[in-house]
């Protein structure tokens, strides 16, 4: 196979058959999930569940004091990882474009000088957890394969990317490959590891601020 | 009328001067990327040049390679080189017909037996025995490995010959395939593009002339002079691309100040080929600059890489059907483990044995 056609593999069946594995692996989860179901609640309500859940998943997406007794460290580089990630992901105007051709929407793109910056913050703040994961003993101890296999999973297509957007290493073919490979791999991955949680999160939050809307408490 | 012997005599008898003669080789010795200290070696091999006989041989394919190379640099120096070399054999530029062509075919080939360059352009079928395409009751593939067996080196012209072209798409109903997978014991060049530009045809054959070997080609055995660099890297809207700048439409206000046609479809960063810098109609232009985007047509599979008009960082073929068939499939499997699992849980309820006060006593006792 040469590397023309590589090319031609992942933009067709390769791209679609990671992004079906994706679709299937998440309804699977996401059904999965709720047909776990909850032990009915035979306390009077206090509360709405719904809005309080909703809220809950607004809300929990940004600071607050409490957050920092740990320290920053965590604070900061997860927000650096994930505004990295999604604004990198969302608002390069050739990721837009993938976009369009799947759902037929597109949005106005940020300027190529603004994405590179937000994908090396988003490398930069994954190198620093990774090291932190290496140098706090506690953490390295609770860490598997999975975690080292999420990380590189998600490093791989922000690295890969700016390569191909300033053409190091690499033919420009051959780097474009390289990184659309990395992004379905992040695809099939997400539905069946820790990365699930790009969908699962939302559910967790609505359950935690639907159990606290119930009894009528803040979540 | 005696015939010149020599590249230099036969300028001279068609009163081309020998300052265009060596304007000539200063772009040969740039466009085939060697040192400007090369140019007087270059004019030197020219000029003493013998005149070689080159067989062309067109199979499946348009004659767009044939109109590209006759049009579109005529009168030019480009032409006298073709007139110089002996072109023996071509159905569409030859006066001959019938019987009488093969004959001259056949007579070339036996005259220059080991010594002949063999053009095609086309790609070859080879399903059914050959059966799709043939020349004066001969199959293209029959007469492909008779006139090879000759050949001193053979020329793919146009991505048809290079790569199987628009024939070898899918689904091939031919079996199209090009030169190099039926050509193995000769040097191939490959001169794609659809069709190619004038000038590398002319560059390469120059370069045989020059030196009396192929050049030096990249995996895809193209002579890495011309085809070395992507039409991206050598492209005059490139700033535009790096800065973000897009043609959204063919008429919008991007488009209208020279923005990147990345969007519009443009192929360029994947296609390799001298366009940006030979460019087309005596250098006058280049489809990105008529504000067209690169439909890469000198890459291997270019009829099957996607729409013209899709962009490269754009899937291939409609995800619809496949997504809706894993959203159905997910559905299912989901429904049966969380079923699946409510029934263990069930199961387990129905199962749990009680433990009293008493059953406690009993066992302490």
């Amino acid at each position: 196979m040469t590397s023309v056609e590589l090319l031609i593999w992942v933009r067709g069946p390769g791209l679609q058959l990671s992004l079906a594995a994706f679709i299937l692996g998440m309804t699977y989860r996401i059904l999965q999930t709720y047909f776990l179901g909850r032990a009915k609640n035979l306390a009077e309500p206090r509360g709405s569940e719904w809005v309080h859940g909703i809220k809950t998943i607004w809300w929990r997406s940004f600071f607050h004091p409490g957050m920092t007794v740990r320290g920053y460290f965590t604070i900061i580089s997860g927000y650096m990882f994930h505004l990295g990630f999604i604004v990198t992901l969302l608002f390069f105007d050739q990721h837009i474009e993938l976009f369009k051709s799947w759902t037929g929407l597109s949005w106005p793109a940020l300027p190529p000088i603004v994405i590179t910056v937000t994908a090396v913050l988003g490398i930069a703040a994954l190198v620093a957890v990774l090291v932190d994961r290496f140098a706090d003993p506690v953490r390295y101890l609770l860490s598997d394969y999975q975690d080292y296999l999420c990380w590189t999973l998600t490093v791989l297509p922000l690295v890969t990317g700016l390569l191909l957007a300033y053409k190091i290493w690499l033919p420009y073919t051959s780097l474009l490959t390289v990184h659309i490979i990395s992004f379905e791999l992040l695809l099939v991955a997400i539905p069946f590891t820790k990365l699930s949680h790009v969908f699962t999160i939302f559910i967790a939050r609505w359950y935690n601020g639907a159990i606290a809307g119930y009894r009528g408490v803040q979540s | 009328m005696v015939k010149p012997a020599s590249l230099a005599e036969h300028l001279e008898c068609h009163q081309v001067s020998r300052r265009g003669f060596l304007k000539f080789c200063a772009l040969t010795t740039s466009m085939m990327a060697l040192s400007p200290s090369m140019m007087p070696a270059v004019a030197r091999a020219l000029e003493k040049a013998r005149r070689p006989s080159v067989i062309w041989l067109s199979f499946q394919e348009c004659t767009g390679c044939t109109e590209s190379l006759t049009r579109s640099h005529s009168p030019t120096i480009e032409n006298l080189i073709l007139n110089y070399l002996s072109l023996d054999y071509h159905h569409t530029l030859q006066a001959a017909s019938g019987d009488a062509a093969e004959r001259a075919r056949e007579a070339a080939m036996s005259e220059n037996y080991g010594q002949y360059i063999l053009a095609v352009d086309g790609s070859i079928p080879v399903k059914d025995g050959g059966v799709y395409s043939t020349i004066a009751g001969v199959s293209n593939l029959e007469m492909l490995q008779h006139t090879v067996a000759g050949a001193a080196a053979v020329v793919a012209i146009g991505s048809c010959a290079a790569f199987g072209g628009l024939p070898h798409a899918h689904p091939n109903p031919t079996g199209a395939v090009p030169v190099q997978e039926l050509v193995h014991d000769k040097p191939v060049v490959n001169v794609s593009g659809c069709p190619p530009i004038p000038v590398v045809i002319s560059g390469v054959l120059a370069h045989y002339l020059t030196f009396g070997r192929i050049p030096d080609l990249d995996s895809y055995g193209r002579p890495l002079s011309f085809f070395g660099a992507s039409i991206h890297d050598r492209c005059y809207r490139r700033p535009y691309y790096n800065k973000g700048l897009f043609a959204e439409t063919f008429d919008d206000e991007g488009a209208k100040n020279g923005w990147c046609l990345f969007k519009l479809g443009c192929k360029g960063p994947t296609t390799y080929n001298a366009c940006a810098t030979a460019k087309w109609n005596q250098g006058t232009s280049f489809p990105i600059q008529s504000g067209h985007g690169c439909i890469g047509c000198s890459e291997p599979h270019f009829w099957d890489a996607g729409g013209f008009y899709q962009p490269l960082s754009a899937g291939i073929g409609s995800v619809g059907t496949l997504a809706g068939m894993a959203v159905v499939a997910g559905a299912a499997a989901g429904t049966a483990a969380g079923r699946l699992h409510q029934a263990k849980r069930k199961q387990a309820q129905r199962q749990h044995e009680k433990v009293t006060v008493a059953d406690l006593e009993e066992t302490d006792s």
